[in-house]
């Protein structure tokens, strides 16, 4: 098994001209929480889209677990066992919690085109949906619809459901958005414990997350690496200091948050 | 802010509990389906046999649109191709072929599965008003296939179809006879739609109408689901077709035209959408309208129009929803 799981060479996209992800060349290793920062508009989200297919590439390759993955579609990368988030709470909202994990598990049967089969069937995955829900502290909430939690929980509950896929490697699209400093400490812990056997790529505007979780961290600004390595290292750079400072001024150290 | 916090877990009493009954029915569900069939049983007794059947082969109709609009969340405005194509072929292969009744209706609701695997794979590639203008175009393409086509009829139709002998045994041709028969269609189609709404297929379904991107990031192929769906409505819309071209022995270009298309919308959503008995109850409320005050002659689109937009207006939920919503129950 190779050291890294993750990789792309000369990852480009270009909108009608305009380039919002430019010869990106990353690097994931395996086990690792990595990630991946810049100011507004860097082309971070752009750039999860690209690796987990739902836009497709203009040019460059992208390779998982050693395998060109550059032209898959966005369900068989799930597949594959590297799912991501969304920054948008991603639950199904007219569905209970319960169901909401257990839509993940149900996956696993492979396709589930049997219209003519009672829902009871699915009952087989409640004890497994309510353990992961009990990971993330969401059991009183199981018969609820998803739609009806609050913020944090909604998070949680995505953090449950991508779990029950057993990933790989999960890309989390800034978990911590919009959260209070109580949901943002949880969801911290959250990761770091959901982290371990696994290879995480985190997109974070929130530079204190970063610090406390990350192991790589790789800069973008204008859709184009600035930097990578360490938290010491990157935050060091000027150039990553100058970015920061040129659009969204305070962060440049790690004092967003306090 | 305790409310936003993740680790305290006070969560209120769950809401009413959907336990199932039988069938996946929940307990309110269960006595709305058990009124239903006394209705269906008992009701032609009491009114003609041939407006019962005109009813319920739309109200089967409806259930089989709101199979997409409900539960995957796709506006078909071209529901109408299925209808009438299964109605044009169940009555030509009996007219033409003396093939039997149950025959006839099989030949029916597979033209319009059929027909729904390629209209189906081209419009689930949008959503939305694309989605909706795409099967639209592909309908009126229909109905002109059935203008030009010599074994329609034409302007005339298929007419005096006959109903033959059901298994080639029970003679159809009283309306008390084929009442039976049209109700039997629809009580086994009702349930077979209950049944995929309320399947593992089912639960696919609802995840993709809330939220398809998170659907696909799971691993779900979402088209796939979203095809097989539609060719379930639209051979589901093809048998409601296929048994009202037996019961009104006639099968003409009212069938296939775009406003049978809306018309299915309109009952859907007067009954209300994403409810298992609501088409049901808007197919029961258009067609009595349509029936009893047929005497307006055209101001009967007039009040169908008024109607339309009160039920936009006033109460969006439709008549079901807002039932259900009144006594606190999923119906």
């Amino acid at each position: 098994m190779s050291d890294t799981i993750l990789e792309t060479e000369g990852m480009t996209k270009e909108f009608r001209g305009f380039v919002a992800v430019s010869d990106v060349r990353l690097q994931v290793k395996r086990g690792t929480i990595h990630g991946l920062i810049g100011p507004n508009g860097a082309g971070k989200t752009t750039c999860f889209n690209l690796l987990t297919k739902f836009l497709p590439v203009t040019r460059g390759k992208i390779s998982y677990e050693g395998r060109d993955i550059t032209n898959l579609k966005p369900a068989d990368i799930a597949r594959l066992g590297l799912v991501r988030s969304f920054q948008i709470s991603a639950v199904f909202p007219h569905l209970t919690v319960l169901e909401n994990v257990r839509l993940a598990l149900q996956r696993a049967r492979g396709n589930s085109f049997d219209f003519w089969r009672p829902e009871s069937l699915l009952k087989q995955y409640d004890s497994r949906a309510m353990e992961l829900l009990e990971d993330v502290g969401l059991t009183g909430y199981a018969r609820h619809n998803a739609g009806e939690l609050p913020y944090g929980r909604k998070r949680a509950l995505e953090i449950a459901t991508t779990l029950a896929l057993e990933p790989t490697m999960m890309l989390l699209d800034e978990p911590t958005a919009g959260m209070t400093h109580d949901d943002v400490d949880r969801i911290v812990t959250l990761v770091k414990r959901v982290a371990a056997g696994r290879t995480v790529l985190l997109v974070e505007h929130n530079l204190k997350v970063v610090e406390g979780l990350c192991d790589t961290i790789t800069v973008l600004a204008r859709g184009a690496v600035l930097a990578q390595g360490d938290y010491a290292t990157v935050s060091r750079n000027p150039e990553v200091q100058a970015a920061y400072l040129g659009t969204d001024p305070g962060i440049a150290g790690s004092t967003q948050h306090g | 802010m305790a409310e936003g916090s993740i680790a305290t877990a006070s969560p209120g009493a769950p809401p009413a509990t959907d336990e199932a009954t039988f069938f996946g029915f929940t307990r309110p569900q269960a006595a709305a389906f058990l009124a239903l069939v006394v209705i269906v049983l008992a009701s032609p007794f009491v009114v003609y046999p041939f407006f019962l059947m005109k009813l319920l082969c739309f109200a089967l109709f409806a259930c089989a649109f709101n199979l997409l609009i409900g539960y995957v969340g796709l506006l078909s405005f071209g529901h109408a191709a299925y209808f009438g194509m299964g109605a044009y072929v169940s009555g030509y292969a009996a007219k033409a072929w003396g093939v039997t009744p149950e025959v006839a209706i099989l030949l029916g609701a597979a033209t319009g599965a059929l027909l729904g695997i390629p209209f189906g794979w081209l419009a689930i590639r949008r959503t939305g008003i694309y989605f909706a203008m795409i099967t639209l175009a592909l309908a009126q393409m229909v109905y002109f296939f059935c203008v030009q086509a010599p074994f329609t009829g034409g302007e005339d139709g298929i007419q005096a179809i006959p109903r033959g002998h059901l298994f080639g045994i029970f003679d159809l041709s009283s309306d008390f006879a084929m009442y039976w028969v049209v109700a039997g269609v629809f009580l086994g189609g009702f349930l077979l739609i209950h049944r995929v709404v309320h399947s593992p297929f089912g639960q696919v379904l609802k995840a993709i109408r809330d939220n398809e991107p998170r659907a696909i990031s799971l691993g779900y192929r979402t088209d796939d689901y979203k095809l097989m769906a539609f060719v379930l409505s639209a051979g589901l819309a093809g048998l409601a077709g296929a048994v009202k071209a037996l019961a009104m022995r006639i099968a003409t270009l009212t069938d296939v035209l775009w406003t049978m298309s809306g018309e299915v919308v309109l009952m859907s959503l007067v009954g209300g959408l994403g409810t298992i008995f609501g088409p049901v109850a808007g197919a029961a409320a258009i067609v009595t309208m349509q029936t009893y005050l047929a005497e307006f002659g055209a101001w009967v689109l007039v009040i169908q129009g008024v109607i339309f937009i009160a039920a936009v207006l006033a109460f969006r939920r439709g008549i079901v929803g807002e039932i259900g919503n009144l006594l606190r129950v999923k119906l």
